[in-house]
């Protein structure tokens, strides 16, 4: 790995996050994803081990609210597994709007608990007829005395029914589209809110995905984020935040691949000696490896533009979640390549590695999405320079 | 309740070698790590604490790199640390060990209770936790699978071959512990962080007032003659063949012999 000068805590983070991931949710990882239990196991090991609370200010009881740190431990757990990796980030999505737009006295009622690893948290953008498309809302937020009156049904939220805060989108105002939304605070157990059944899943099997269902739930007014008609820019900005995450996810979990098929070549013998003396094969694994390098180095360096106080990270948390999820996408399927038919078996834990690397080409905006983005801020730098 | 544990470094690896010359383990190239029973000592110590308060201080005896080994247990939540470490110390046996361990353990006073793990997995000898109860004179009682205190004395039960025995004892005394009785704990990124600060205290034989007849070489009464590696068991028979024949001819040779 390159030397990325990460200080005494960020080396100690690492070193955490690979321990707990390697004692608590390898001997797991096979039997979760076949089952699809919430791994509420490894969510306490992180609890005790203070992971939890790397991405919350120390004020609120966390370890200084750096995006650095919690790529390094996401990208350690995703390393062991995809699935308790993205519940480990999804609490960080599910949070961002609070830390990002909530007053402090939210801040103090619910940070501390998902700091300290008691609560999770959830995010509930994504509805059947509005995916890419965040603007096709239909989630409705209707403001009656000093509460808001949510109805609506957000689809395939990561964490739902697990998490005990959600952070939800609803409009208040239909009319006027986008600046019509708005951001609440839910909590698990509000009269009117319920979850539909969870989704059974391609890959990250051991995270739940769910249908969150309001039905004339009141929410006081107290709980709303920001202002009203904030909700899509507070959406944005929470995204923009937390793709580094995902990169980091996608980073691990072809780190994870490449440390297999590494193994494996070196073990398997055909023709007389190890696979890893063919050139083939290490031409393979050569690439796998430098696509890996150039994608983590994308992600630090976002996350360390963020941490360092940048306001405009837009086109490279894009380019990272972008380059991350593509590149895990391609090494895992190369490592099902180089472990050839037992890599295709369940046996060998590749095929669920490129199963979990799927995804993170999907959510949190697709790659089609983040290209999109990536374009269109070119598109204006270039515009707005001079000629 | 203050509590006291004896930890071990010890090389990460079942498989020991020895340097045939001096008859010495060869640590070269092998981390150390802190001897497992010894982490489920100081895991059930950080129990008793959960419940009946007090403090934990964590000794070990060994060379300055086993100041490692402590900082291990403050990673895990123990109050203090002591290394005791002295070249004077050099080349001690169970004896010398435990009573140097039962000076710095006088030296530190104050304690209700000391827990040991019940061996330590490079020497298996299991004696040193007894050598420290009978060189502080209080009773101690080993193989403990599970500790309850209460008020001043502690109901201990014992693993043992086929039963488990509850044994009751006043306190202070020594227990030592296998590793049913827990799973340790994994150290806490806060914990990490104030063990890499930490500022390990030690002691030399003269801090500890040590007879120098009792410490070291000098002091050990047994010494190392040879260590070998035993030739593996040979010899004896296979029967190949028709399981219904060999099961015959295998009677016949258990009957030969006067097995059965």
């Amino acid at each position: 790995m390159l030397d990325y000068l990460l200080t005494e805590e960020q080396q100690m983070i690492r070193e955490l996050a690979r321990k707990v991931s390697l004692e608590k949710i390898l001997p797991k990882r096979e039997e979760w994803d076949e089952s699809g239990e919430f791994p509420w196991e490894a969510i306490k090991a992180f609890a005790d081990a203070d992971l939890c609370g790397l991405y919350i200010p120390e004020e609120l009881g966390g370890f200084g609210q750096s995006v650095l740190n919690f790529c390094i431990a996401t990208e350690e757990i995703s390393r062991v597994c995809g699935g308790v990796g993205v519940t480990f980030a999804a609490s960080a999505l599910g949070s961002a709007p609070i830390l990002l737009f909530g007053s402090d006295e939210q801040k103090k009622k619910y940070m501390p608990d998902i700091a300290a690893g008691k609560k999770l948290a959830a995010f509930g953008l994504t509805e059947a007829n509005a995916g890419s498309d965040a603007a096709g809302i239909e989630t409705t937020a209707r403001k009656e005395g000093e509460h808001y009156i949510l109805n609506g049904t957000k689809q395939w939220i990561t964490n739902g029914g697990e998490a005990e805060t959600y952070t939800i989108i609803a409009m208040t105002d239909k009319k006027k589209g986008p600046r019509g939304a708005s951001s609440f605070i839910v909590e698990k157990g509000t009269p009117g809110f319920t979850f539909g059944k969870k989704e059974n899943k391609m890959g990250i099997r051991c995270s739940t995905t769910r249908e969150l269902v309001f039905q004339d739930c009141k929410v006081h007014q107290s709980q709303l984020l920001g202002k009203e008609g904030m909700g899509f820019i507070l959406a944005m900005r929470t995204l923009d935040l937390t793709r580094p995450g995902i990169g980091a996810q996608a980073v691990g979990i072809a780190q994870g691949a490449l440390d297999e098929a590494l193994k494996y070549s070196r073990e398997r013998v055909q023709f007389g000696k190890p696979i890893a003396t063919l050139q083939a094969v290490q031409h393979m694994m050569a690439d796998m490896a430098t696509q890996i390098e150039a994608a983590r180095a994308l992600v630090y360096s976002c996350a360390r533009m963020i941490d360092a106080g940048s306001k405009n990270y837009t086109l490279p948390a894009s380019e990272a979640k972008l380059f991350a999820s593509d590149t895990a996408m391609k090494v895992t399927t190369d490592a099902v390549q180089i472990l050839g038919g037992y890599g295709y078996m369940k046996e060998y834990p590749v095929e669920k590695m490129m199963r979990d690397a799927k995804i993170t080409q999907i959510y949190e905006g697709t790659n089609q999405i983040q290209r999109n983005q990536i374009a269109l801020s070119l598109i204006k730098q270039s515009a707005s320079k001079k000629k | 309740m203050n509590i006291i544990v004896c930890i071990k470094q010890v090389p990460e690896t079942t498989e020991v070698k020895i340097n045939p010359e001096t008859n010495t383990l060869i640590r070269e190239g092998v981390p150390s790590i802190v001897n497992p029973f010894d982490e489920n000592a100081v895991e059930a110590a950080l129990k008793l604490r959960e419940k009946h308060g007090g403090k934990i201080t964590v000794i070990t005896m060994g060379p300055p790199q086993a100041a490692e080994a402590l900082k291990t247990t403050i990673a895990m939540g123990v109050d203090e640390v002591v290394l005791i470490s002295d070249r004077a110390f050099a080349g001690s046996d169970t004896w010398a060990t435990s009573y140097t361990l039962s000076q710095t353990i006088k030296k530190i006073g104050g304690f209700d209770l000391i827990i040991c793990g019940k061996q330590a997995i490079d020497g298996d000898t299991a004696q040193v936790g007894p050598g420290i109860a009978e060189w502080l004179g209080i009773p101690q009682v080993t193989f403990a699978v599970k500790i309850e205190a209460d008020g001043n004395k502690v109901r201990v039960e014992r693993m043992l071959e086929e039963v488990n025995e509850a044994v009751e004892t006043p306190l202070p005394a020594v227990i030592t512990v296998v590793k049913q009785i827990n799973e340790p704990r994994m150290p806490s990124l806060k914990g990490m962080m104030k063990a890499k600060k930490a500022e390990v205290k030690t002691f030399k034989a003269e801090d500890i007032q040590a007879d120098p007849k009792n410490i070291g070489l000098n002091g050990s009464p047994t010494q190392v003659v040879k260590i070998f590696t035993p030739p593996p068991k040979s010899g004896g028979e296979v029967l190949n063949g028709d399981p219904n024949e060999n099961t015959d001819k295998l009677l016949a040779k258990l009957k030969e012999r006067k097995v059965i």
